[in-house]
C-alpha cells in the first residue's frame, strides 16, 4: 500500500480545523454547564424536583 | 466512475470557518444584556424567597431564549441585513454563517431554554418564554417588520416580556407589578426605535423596511415620538398608586422630564446637523432612561434588604 497517497474526500484547511475545534469546545462547555445546572437544581429542590407547578 | 460519484467530487460542500465569536454575535449580546437586566429587576421585585440557584437558572434561560430570538431573527433577515450599513457586518451577510446554520442554532437554543426553564423552574414561566420567542420571531420578524410601520409598536411587546417571564419564574403567577414593568418597556420602545430609524432612515429605505420615517416621513415620526414620550411620562404612576416607592416616582419624573425635553427638541429641530444631533441625543438618552428607571427599582430592593431602616 502506498503511504504517500493523497487522502480521499474533503481535507480541512488549518482555519477550518481551528474553528471546528473552537465550536466543539464551546458545545462541550455548554453541555457541561447544562449538566451542572440540572445537578445543582436537583440538590436544591431535593425530593420536590418532580413537583413542577404549572 | 458513475455520475453520482463525479457530482460528489465536483460539488464540494461548504465547510464552515465560523468561530465562537460569530455565533455569539448571532445572539445579539447588547440586546441580551438589556434583557438580562430587566429580567433581573423582575426577579428581585417578585415577593417571597427564590433560591439563588433557581434565580440564576431563570436568568440564564431568559438570556439564552433572548439570544435564540436574535439568532432566528438574523436567520430570517439575512437579505435585509446585507443592505443596511448598521447590520452588514453581522455573521450572515459576511458569509461566516449560513441562514440554515443560524436557524438550527436558534431553534436549538430556543428549545433548550424553554425546556430547561419549564423543567427546572416552572412551566408557566417556560410557556411565557416560548411565547416571547414566538412573538419576536413570528409576529414581529416575519409578520410585521416588512409589512407595517407599526412593526416596532406591536413587536415591542416581545422586548417588554422578559421581566414578566422572570416574575412568573419566581412566583409561578402574575400580578400588577410585572404588568407595570411590561408597560414601561412597551411605551419606551417606539420613541427609542423611531429615534434610531430617523437617523438610519436611508438604511431602512434601501432595505425596503417600512419604518415610520420611510413610510410617513420624518415630521410625522417626530410627532409620534413626542406623543409616545408624553405617554411614557405616566411611568411615574406606580408611585402614587402605591406599587413602587417615592424614589422611583421622583426618578421617573426627572428622567421622564429630561426625555420629554429631548423629544420636544427633536420635534422642533427638523433640518441639518442640529436635527441629527437632537435625534442621536434622544436615542442615547432613551437607553439611559430605561436603565435608570430599572436600576432605581433594583437599588430600592437591594438597599431595603441590606439596610431596612434607611429605605
Amino acid at each position: 500500500m502506498d503511504d504517500k497517497r493523497e487522502p480521499d474526500g474533503i481535507v480541512l484547511t488549518e482555519a477550518q480545523k481551528k474553528s471546528r475545534r473552537q465550536r466543539s469546545i464551546a458545545i462541550a462547555l455548554a453541555l457541561g454547564v447544562l449538566a451542572v445546572l440540572f445537578f445543582a437544581v436537583t440538590l436544591v429542590k431535593g425530593p420536590a424536583v418532580l413537583v413542577r407547578p404549572m | 466512475m458513475s455520475v453520482v460519484d463525479r457530482n460528489a467530487i465536483e460539488l464540494s460542500p461548504r465547510i464552515s470557518e465560523a468561530d465562537v465569536a460569530d455565533y455569539i454575535a448571532l445572539l445579539k449580546p447588547r440586546v441580551m444584556s438589556l434583557v438580562i437586566f430587566t429580567a433581573l429587576v423582575g426577579l428581585v421585585l417578585a415577593p417571597g424567597h427564590f433560591h439563588p440557584v433557581l434565580a440564576f437558572t431563570s436568568l440564564l434561560c431568559i438570556a439564552v431564549g433572548a439570544g435564540a430570538s436574535g439568532a432566528l431573527n438574523m436567520a430570517y433577515e439575512g437579505d435585509i441585513d446585507a443592505k443596511m450599513s448598521r447590520t452588514a457586518n453581522r455573521p450572515i451577510p459576511r458569509g461566516r454563517i449560513t441562514q440554515a446554520e443560524a436557524l438550527t442554532f436558534g431553534t436549538t437554543l430556543a428549545f433548550f431554554s424553554v425546556m430547561t426553564l419549564g423543567i427546572l423552574v416552572n412551566w408557566f414561566a417556560g410557556a411565557l418564554l416560548a411565547f416571547t420567542i414566538f412573538f419576536y420571531v413570528v409576529i414581529y420578524t416575519i409578520a410585521l417588520k416588512r409589512w407595517t410601520a407599526q412593526n416596532i409598536v406591536i413587536g415591542g411587546a416581545a422586548g417588554a416580556l422578559p421581566p414578566v417571564v422572570a416574575w412568573a419564574a419566581a412566583t409561578g403567577s402574575l400580578s400588577v407589578e410585572p404588568i407595570l414593568l411590561f408597560l414601561i418597556i412597551f411605551f419606551w420602545t417606539p420613541p427609542h426605535f423611531w429615534a434610531l430609524a430617523l437617523f438610519r432612515s436611508d438604511d431602512y429605505a434601501r432595505a425596503g423596511v417600512p419604518m415610520l420615517p420611510v413610510v410617513a416621513g420624518p415630521d410625522a415620526t417626530r410627532l409620534q415620538i413626542l406623543l409616545y414620550t408624553i405617554v411614557l411620562i405616566a411611568s411615574f404612576a406606580p408611585w402614587p398608586l402605591g406599587y413602587f416607592d417615592a424614589v422611583y416616582g421622583v426618578t421617573s419624573l426627572v428622567l421622564g422630564g429630561a426625555m420629554l425635553a429631548l423629544a420636544v427638541s427633536v420635534y422642533r429641530r427638523r433640518e441639518g446637523s442640529e436635527a441629527r444631533r437632537a435625534t442621536r441625543k434622544l436615542f442615547a438618552f432613551s437607553i439611559l432612561y430605561l436603565f435608570g428607571l430599572f436600576a432605581t427599582l433594583l437599588l430600592e430592593v437591594v438597599v431595603r434588604a441590606l439596610a431596612p431602616t434607611i429605605w
